[in-house]
């Protein structure tokens, strides 16, 4: 049955709600939206309300209107206060579109009214007697404290492990990362440490970077005035939906041309066909992991036919061969045009056999993007592209390859240009020099594999939905934290210093203390001895910048969950212990490291950090600058407001290697087929390429949406788009359960059939809680330890009929249909 | 497409019908709770309004209905197989809204594979499973019309199970 949300009339908010500025917490693009609250006893009438719009008439299309998702009743200072989250229609990011992930932001927060999202975690929970006991902040900080602080003075700092976000948005964001940040790499120097959704401390596009391009060069209006978007292993209007909807849907309709890099036909290419017709639009369904091949051809092609932009070339990129020579943080040089050309060139035919589309193809995509216009006048074409290339095959040098045509033909820095990732979540890094970690960074999730580190740090990160080798690390991680829970267990009767020799003794012996700070009590939470409560963005402060690097305060509007803190202040609550029990201990000079954490408010950590660094930047200069806000860097302060950069590199000089002489360098993307260990062998033995996909109605790996009803309505297992011809093979029927499975381990999910899915090629949804794709992707990464979870191959049989959940939902196209 | 051929006398009858039950609507919220010392229903009243006949009906062929009100334009459709929500002799018969729950653009009905599909935004509902939304970006499915049929095979909305775009109450 479908989800009915069987509600048929809201309260309204009253003319004198308060309202607050809200950044949508979910993906790179940040919407604005307005929260409105008000007294439980009070509501605004259909023509005297909040809004100043008669709700008595029916309101159009784009008209103002409160969805039931956008509604709750949520605490604000200790009482319950309506809630009514909407967009706003004067914010530039968004223009007044909702998402589905962010048009229930209201409906995701907890409320103990209305009963939803009762998975959030209140209280600190400690492993004792055999399961999780709620306990006291003090409480749970003292044990992590005694036991971290054992480890690394008894060993080193290398034997605590960090598994860290780094993005902004959600629970991240500047006051976050810096909370963190400055205990593990002020106070302490930790280098085994990694990122939310990849098993190490690196950059997703180191190339882009050491070529001097920072990775959100552009503005999103970028896209409204350009001849061509090029769109490369992207899915915007599923992942980043307003971008696409507010932004390119505009390009598009201004007559640019779009090419689209993706070996799976997605509804963005459907979505662009039907704004731009089918002629505007070239989908390059090229074989899985040859993108490299394809933009090396058609940077061939651009530099043969004399479509560069040989004045930008000469003024802002280096022209003196090679600058950078590969090595071991290098997995490929860097230098002039003619330097990477010697690297790159590739002909038309060579590509179209490596990427399977035709050589004509692949021209036309060349003269999309620089062929000059009939009045010689030079093409301007933005550049984006995400995870089909970040977690693609050789992911430092597809990203050089994809640069170096922007790059080539002068598409960065101008208007209408730009080179520029897609992103995930928003950005919100602000932390101390991570120089320390080193470049190739640890394999940490290896590291932990076999038998390394002693105590794990986890800050919102789930490795059971968001790794690679995934059912290894699952079994290790769960067996080495398992013997300490059990030398828990036998010293339960003991003192804290008892307990605390019983987990020394047991990490000695090979086992892993775990802390776990989350806002839910995770997959991999389960394996935790501390749980500590965090709270999301809007029960507390929050900055981030979005994909074009717009910065906003998203305004705190609600209480946290009990007793539930911002991470930054969890990570000063942390340090302040470390200073305690290493004082004790008398390590005194190792303890006054840990000075400095006596904030009190998220607003503290802000100020310490970001603002440190930026001295324009204030919460009360945010807050005036509302859901616009400014685009970073911040260079200045007048008149009231805070002044930002549209466009990076306007000016042509590139800095973001460091270089003295600005100059942006080619990168010498030499092809080599599979880049990363044992995806050839994998490919060779097993019947299906096993795409790992995003899917609009899913925010990450559902942390929320998995205590939604109306989401799991529509996906109760995760679904795997498949050939109708590869079902009936297989003898299938829509939602039957079906088990991927290859060397690496098996998943589950649900036969989606797909008309469009070429065959052998099914497309998973990523970081399902009922079932990992990384367990069955192997350990494979490239030199700088970026996974390649895009390429896995395995074989699929039936394990059920479909369930009598699986049997009511729809199995149509996804395609919209005029 | 979005069916245009809006038949019969049934179908006229409907659309006076319409109009009077909007002023008529209005009038009876005044005379359904009219003393202000009267407590309020916890629910919406929703009218009993008379859409079609069932001989209007053939499969796959929609009609364009309006519900609760004139201001409210839906869709009333016989599919040929018992579907979730389905009324009549066949357990078929089933109502929507076509008001796309997302941005309340109006929405078209693809008779080849039987969903109503969005312009503004590329969203799209499966009428024959309950209005669940394929894919798009509406926070909810699209609200189906509760539907009964009398012995005359008269068949009357009396309901609508999730809010319709563009009013804070399904019953303005």
């Amino acid at each position: 049955m479908a989800y009915k949300r069987q509600i048929d009339r809201l309260p309204i908010p009253p003319k004198d709600a308060k309202v607050h500025n809200v950044t949508c917490h979910y993906c790179i693009v940040g919407c604005g939206y307005k929260a409105y609250t008000w007294d439980r006893n009070k509501q605004g009438t259909p023509t005297d309300n909040a809004f100043g719009v008669d709700l008595s008439e029916q309101q159009g299309a784009l008209g103002k209107w409160v969805a039931p998702a956008m509604y709750n009743v949520v605490k604000q200072d200790g009482r319950d206060v309506h809630l009514a989250l909407v967009p706003d229609e004067d914010c530039v990011v968004n223009s007044g579109l909702v998402s589905i992930r962010g048009g229930r932001m209201a409906e995701n927060r907890p409320s103990r009214v209305t009963g939803t999202q009762q998975q959030r975690l209140t209280d600190p929970m400690i492993w004792r007697n055999g399961t999780w006991q709620p306990t006291s902040w003090d409480d749970a900080l003292d044990l992590v404290a005694r036991v971290t602080a054992r480890i690394v003075t008894q060993g080193s700092e290398d034997d605590l492990v960090v598994s860290m976000f780094d993005h902004g948005g959600s629970a991240g964001g500047y006051e976050n990362t810096w909370g963190t940040g400055k205990l593990y790499f002020q106070s302490m120097k930790v280098k085994n440490c990694r990122i939310h959704n990849r098993p190490a401390y690196n950059s997703e596009v180191h190339s882009t970077r050491d070529m001097g391009i920072g990775e959100l060069n552009y503005s999103y209006s970028d896209y409204e005035v350009t001849d061509t978007i090029v769109m490369v292993g992207g899915n915007s209007l599923e992942t980043q939906t307003n971008l696409f909807l507010n932004h390119m849907r505009k390009g598009l309709e201004n007559g640019a041309r779009m090419v689209i890099v993706d070996p799976r036909r997605t509804v963005t290419v459907n979505a662009a066909e039907e704004i731009a017709g089918k002629g505007n639009v070239l989908h390059l369904a090229i074989e899985p992991g040859s993108d490299m091949a394809l933009f090396n051809a058609i940077l061939t092609q651009i530099v043969d036919k004399g479509w560069t932009d040989g004045d930008f070339i000469d003024a802002s990129t280096y022209r003196d061969g090679e600058a950078v020579a590969m090595d071991s943080a290098h997995p490929a040089g860097l230098g002039s045009l003619e330097y990477a050309m010697k690297t790159c060139r590739t002909s038309a035919a060579e590509a179209a056999k490596i990427c399977g589309v035709s050589e004509a193809d692949i021209v036309k995509a060349a003269e999309w993007i620089a062929k000059p216009h009939e009045d010689g006048s030079r093409r301007k074409c933005v550049t984006c592209y995400e995870k089909g290339v970040i977690w693609g095959n050789d992911n430092y040098r597809t990203i050089g390859a994809i640069v170096n045509v922007s790059l080539a033909t002068g598409n960065i820095g101008r208007e209408g240009g730009g080179c520029c990732r897609l992103g995930g979540h928003q950005e919100g890094y602000y932390r101390p020099s991570d120089a320390h970690v080193g470049r190739p960074a640890t394999y940490v999730d290896q590291l932990l594999i076999s038998g390394g580190g002693k105590v794990h740090h986890i800050w919102a990160c789930d490795h059971y939905k968001t790794t690679l080798n995934a059912a290894e690390f699952k079994r290790e991680h769960r067996r080495r934290s398992n013997m300490v829970k059990d030398a828990m267990d036998a010293a339960a009767t003991g003192t804290r210093g008892q307990q605390v020799e019983a987990i020394v003794a047991a990490v000695n012996a090979g086992g892993l203390f775990v802390v776990d700070v989350d806002i839910i009590h995770s997959q991999i939470g389960q394996n935790a001895h501390v749980i500590l409560p965090a709270v999301e963005a809007n029960e507390m402060n929050l900055t981030s910048m979005n994909g074009e690097r717009r910065l906003r305060l998203s305004e705190k509007y609600m209480d946290p969950p009990g007793t539930a803190r911002p991470d930054c202040l969890i990570a000063a609550g942390i340090a302040r212990n470390m200073e305690r029990v290493l004082r004790e201990m008398g390590h005194h000079a190792y303890a006054d490291q840990f000075k400095g954490y006596d904030w009190k408010t998220e607003e503290d950590a802000f100020m310490d950090g970001y603002h440190q660094g930026n001295p324009d930047v204030t919460y009360e200069r945010l807050r005036a600058m509302g859901n616009n806000g400014v685009q970073e860097p911040v260079i200045g302060y007048e008149n009231g407001k805070l002044i930002g950069v549209e466009r990076l590199y306007a000016d042509g000089k590139f800095d973001r290697h460091g270089r003295d002489d600005k100059k942006a360098l080619f990168c010498a993307a030499g092809w080599r087929g599979w880049q990363a260990p044992g995806k050839a062998q994998e490919q060779a033995s097993h019947k299906f390429w096993i795409n790992n996909v995003r899917a609009n109605i899913f925010w990450q790996n559902q942390f929320l949406d998995q205590d939604n009803d109306f989401i799991q309505d529509r996906f109760p297992y995760p679904f795997i788009e498949m050939n109708p011809d590869d079902m009936a093979e297989l003898g299938l029927n829509p939602g039957d359960l079906i088990e991927i499975h290859n060397e690496n381990g098996a998943t589950q999910g649900m036969a989606y059939p797909t008309d469009t899915a070429r065959r052998g090629q099914v497309a998973m949804v990523f970081g399902s809680p009922a079932g990992s794709q990384g367990n069955v992707v192997n350990p494979g990464v490239n030199e700088l330890v970026l996974p390649d979870y895009k390429h896995t191959w395995g074989n699929i049989r039936k394990l059920a009929d479909a369930t009598p959940q699986a049997r009511a939902v729809s199995f149509k196209s996804k395609e919209y249909t005029s | 497409m979005r069916c245009k051929n809006l038949v019969d006398a049934g179908r006229r009858q409907f659309l006076r019908g319409g109009a009077l039950a909007a002023a008529g609507a209005a009038a009876a919220t005044v005379t359904a709770a009219p003393a202000q010392a009267a407590p309020t229903n916890a629910q919406v009243d929703y009218p009993s309004n008379r859409l079609a006949n069932i001989a209007d009906l053939a499969v796959n062929e929609p009609l364009d209905i309006e519900y609760p009100d004139a201001d409210s334009p839906g869709v009333l459709l016989k599919l040929g197989t018992a579907v979730e929500g389905g009324v009549g002799p066949d357990g078929d018969i089933v109502a929507f809204s076509v008001l796309c729950p997302h941005l309340g653009f109006s929405m078209s009905y693809n008779d080849g594979d039987r969903t109503l599909n969005c312009p503004g935004h590329f969203s799209r509902f499966d009428v024959e499973a309950g209005g669940q939304q394929v894919w798009g970006h509406a926070t909810s499915n699209v609200p189906q019309f509760v539907l009964r049929v009398d012995d005359k095979g008269d068949i009357y909305a009396e309901g609508a199970t999730d809010l319709i775009f563009g009013r804070p109450s399904n019953v303005l």
